[in-house]
């Protein structure tokens, strides 16, 4: 062995681009020094700027009276309050229509998406016509179409439709009953809470039996009628605490319910279509990827087609299903930015808008609504990473 | 009945055509659309939603359409359909925004040229393409100083660019722009290198994690923070990076799925035969990995497309910017829907046509694994 000798390594300079080892640490060193350079740069640029047109930074001014109204809103709000609960009060309404949109795109997605599989030739055609459709034409000029439909196309609220008794679709939105909740009504509240636990805990040990002894319990009408029943029962024991809020039409407009406003069910419309057709697609692959001898092998076991589709196909197709369903809930949230076009007031409209427009505090504002939307979509996306480990197949 | 008799030897008859319930149209219809009770239910509920929304959709869009009104006005006192009078009457300028009248023929040629440039990079079979592909590659130079003036010709500012040259611009330069740069995020990501893995995962993920609409309202509120005091900088120009940046991070992840996708032992067997990184890069791996990606690209590239739309918010006046400056014109005022869906109908075909070719590539580069 004593002819192959180890040299120490004499560092040459142009070993800098010829030595592989000493290249990644220069090209790094590089790397890190551009990147610090260009932020100094801008962070530089960003102080002169502010110094040479006066401008205060900090975020006290979201402590200052906003003075605006918002049409919409879940909490109390109104132009005195400040620029912080303005910010809340966009979040919120964010979260609203987010929530509203992911629930209806998803039972209409999954729909088309099972229709599209259909072996019947014109329902499966229909739904291929409205994914193209939808999916091609670009959302915005989608919700300014909604939009243009609900103002310009439905009547004035004097001649308001009244598809079913007590709601009114106008040129004012849709307005609907309204719960209206009485003293005591927190009961109801916490028996649901109590019932979705109870329903929770029943399933896990609903699957423990099933894995220890094979006995299969119908969970889900089981669960079902827990939730239904017991807010029932508190209701009805602290007395019928909820009554309904009957809209009637009064002057030019509706008074009392539930109002949904225009510009909120143009994007909700357009949020959902739009989204419906990306999970139908989802859907559609996902179910595609299980083989069919699953089925068949399921069936040769004497499972019944009900529970093959429960047991085996479903949590197989669930794996494919779910990384890029939630990604398309992420881009429903994210794309529910797009209701300052119709004047819907989220977090863009409020404190990424007239809050910013009225204070001249750009960069402050920018930053809230940045930081807002990268909590929400970093958070998501480490679950799903979690997620995704958890059900990877295990392979080699 | 002379013909009764036997004219076919034993074991010779020609077979007779199945009963007519089983063949045919009939056959087909049994078995499509009335196979099972449900399937009735569900045909019949179709051809009603059909009837329900069809017939009055063509009056309203054609049958009882007016193409030829000079307002509004006189639209509504014709028929009851759609007025396509605006559509017409502003066709122009919703093709060309506010570019001067004189001058478009510079668009139309860049348009035309565009075409010409696209031929050699969407079909292979194209004759003499080594040649074309350097048209292709010049392209961009010629297009910048037909659309920008320059070199002799009338300048023209970009603030009178709109309509559907302004979104067939930021989508053409978004796509040749954010391909190479999403492909280099990628590399970026997979990289050895923990300081160019860093920075280009910070990058990627901050990207994805807000909406382009609060990019573009970063660039047309805060990038004069950013630069030297008195820096000029054309808001298209702002919005073509930010669009070009956004979908750059959007094409690093689906390229990095292509990557994750090619078995290590074709990385192994190229380091084994001494390839470089690059070489290994760009011979081996790159190549199958971006032809896995091509539907994930291509869907990118159709919502980059799409997503051109947004810059109306920030006062460029795309197709709909124009539209609202249409309406706002008390001759057509409340013409919106016609306007609307006119524009959907280009996204339409536009964006249509690129999925068609997208699985059109896909089966063409599908060599082997099918099954």
């Amino acid at each position: 062995m004593s002819a192959i000798e180890y040299q120490a390594p004499s560092f040459k300079l142009e070993d800098l681009w010829t030595d592989r080892r000493w290249r990644a640490i220069f090209v790094q060193i590089l790397a890190l020094a551009g990147l610090f350079a260009f932020l100094a740069y801008i962070v530089n640029n960003t102080i002169n700027n502010l110094q040479t047109l006066g401008i205060e930074t900090g975020y006290g001014f979201l402590n200052d009276p906003s003075s605006y109204d918002i049409s919409q809103t879940l909490i109390d709000y109104d132009s005195r309050s400040t620029h912080g609960r303005a910010t809340i009060v966009g979040i919120l309404n964010t979260g609203l229509i987010a929530l509203c949109g992911i629930i209806t795109a998803t039972l209409l997605g999954f729909t088309v998406g099972v229709l599209r599989l259909s072996g019947n030739w014109l329902i499966s055609r229909m739904m291929y016509c409205y994914v193209e459709f939808t999916r091609n034409v670009p959302l915005l000029l989608q919700i300014l179409l909604w939009y243009a439909l609900v103002v310009h196309s439905l009547p004035r609220p004097k001649n308001a439709l009244e598809p079913l008794s007590g709601i009114f679709l106008s040129n004012r939105g849709l307005v609907l009953p309204g719960p209206e909740f009485g003293s005591g009504s927190w009961i109801i509240f916490i028996a649901l809470a109590v019932a979705v636990a109870g329903a929770i805990a029943f399933r896990r040990y609903a699957k423990r039996i099933q894995e220890t002894t094979g006995k299969i319990y119908p969970v889900i009408s089981i669960s079902l009628s827990i939730i239904v029943v017991l807010p029932l029962l508190a209701y009805f024991a602290a007395g019928q605490p909820v009554s309904l809020n009957w809209p009637a039409l009064s002057g030019f407009n509706f008074k009392g319910g539930l109002t949904l406003r225009p510009e909120f069910l143009a994007l909700w419309f357009a949020l959902t279509i739009y989204t419906a057709s990306f999970i139908s697609e989802i859907v559609r692959a996902g179910i595609q990827s299980v083989s069919h001898g699953q089925t068949e092998a399921s069936y040769a076991l004497g499972i019944r087609p009900n529970w093959t589709m429960r047991l085996v196909i479903l949590p197989q197709a669930l794996r494919v299903i779910l990384p890029p369903l939630i990604s398309q809930y992420l881009n429903l949230t994210k794309n529910s930015s797009l209701a300052i076009a119709v004047g819907y007031m989220d977090i863009v409209a409020t404190i990424g808008g007239i809050s910013l427009n009225q204070t001249g505090r750009a960069l402050e504002s920018m930053s809230i609504v940045l930081a807002i939307y990268l909590t929400f979509s970093l958070s998501i996306s480490m679950v799903m990473n979690w997620y995704n480990k958890r059900v990877a197949l295990v392979e080699r | 009945m002379t013909d009764a008799t036997q004219t076919h030897a034993p074991g010779t008859h020609p077979d007779l055509p199945p009963p007519l319930g089983n063949r045919g149209a009939i056959k087909w219809m049994r078995e499509n659309l009335f196979s099972s009770p449900t399937n009735t239910v569900l045909t019949l509920l179709g051809i009603y939603l059909i009837y329900l929304a069809i017939p009055p959709f063509l009056d309203w869009f054609i049958l009882n359409a007016v193409f030829d009104a000079g307002s509004r006005a006189e639209c509504w006192e014709r028929a009851s359909g759609a007025c396509w009078s605006v559509v017409i009457v502003r066709f122009d300028q919703l093709v060309y925004g506010f570019y001067p009248v004189e001058l478009r023929w510079r668009v139309d040629l860049s348009a035309v040229l565009l075409a010409v440039a696209l031929v050699p990079i969407l079909f292979d079979k194209a004759p003499y393409r080594r040649g074309w592909f350097v048209f292709s590659l010049i392209y961009p130079v010629i297009a910048f100083f037909l659309l920008w003036g320059g070199l002799g010709l009338e300048p023209v500012e970009s603030a009178k660019f709109g309509g559907i040259m302004l979104t067939v611009l930021i989508g053409v330069t978004g796509i040749v722009a954010s391909l190479p740069l999403g492909i280099v995020l990628a590399l970026g990501r997979r990289s050895e290198l923990l300081v160019l893995k860093v920075i280009s995962i910070c990058f990627i993920e901050f990207i994805r994690g807000v909406p382009l609409i609060t990019l573009l309202f970063v660039a047309s509120t805060l990038l004069n923070y950013f630069l030297p005091p008195g820096t000029y900088f054309d808001l298209l120009l702002r919005v073509l990076i930010m669009v070009t940046l956004f979908s750059a991070a959007y094409i690093a992840e689906v390229v990095r799925g292509g990557l994750q996708a090619i078995p290590r032992g074709q990385f192994e067997a190229a380091m084994a035969m001494g390839l470089s990184y690059w070489k290994m890069m760009g011979l081996v791996v790159l190549p199958q990995a971006l032809k896995i990606s091509i539907p994930g690209i291509v869907n990118t590239f159709i919502g980059l497309y799409k997503d051109t739309t947004l810059v109306v918010i920030i006062g460029l006046l795309d197709p709909l910017g124009l539209s609202q400056s249409i309406l706002a014109d008390s001759k057509w005022q409340g013409l919106s829907t016609e306007l609307y869906i006119f524009i959907a109908i280009f996204f339409f075909i536009s964006c249509f046509s690129m999925s068609r070719y997208s699985i059109y590539l896909e089966n063409k580069l599908h060599t082997g694994h099918k099954r």
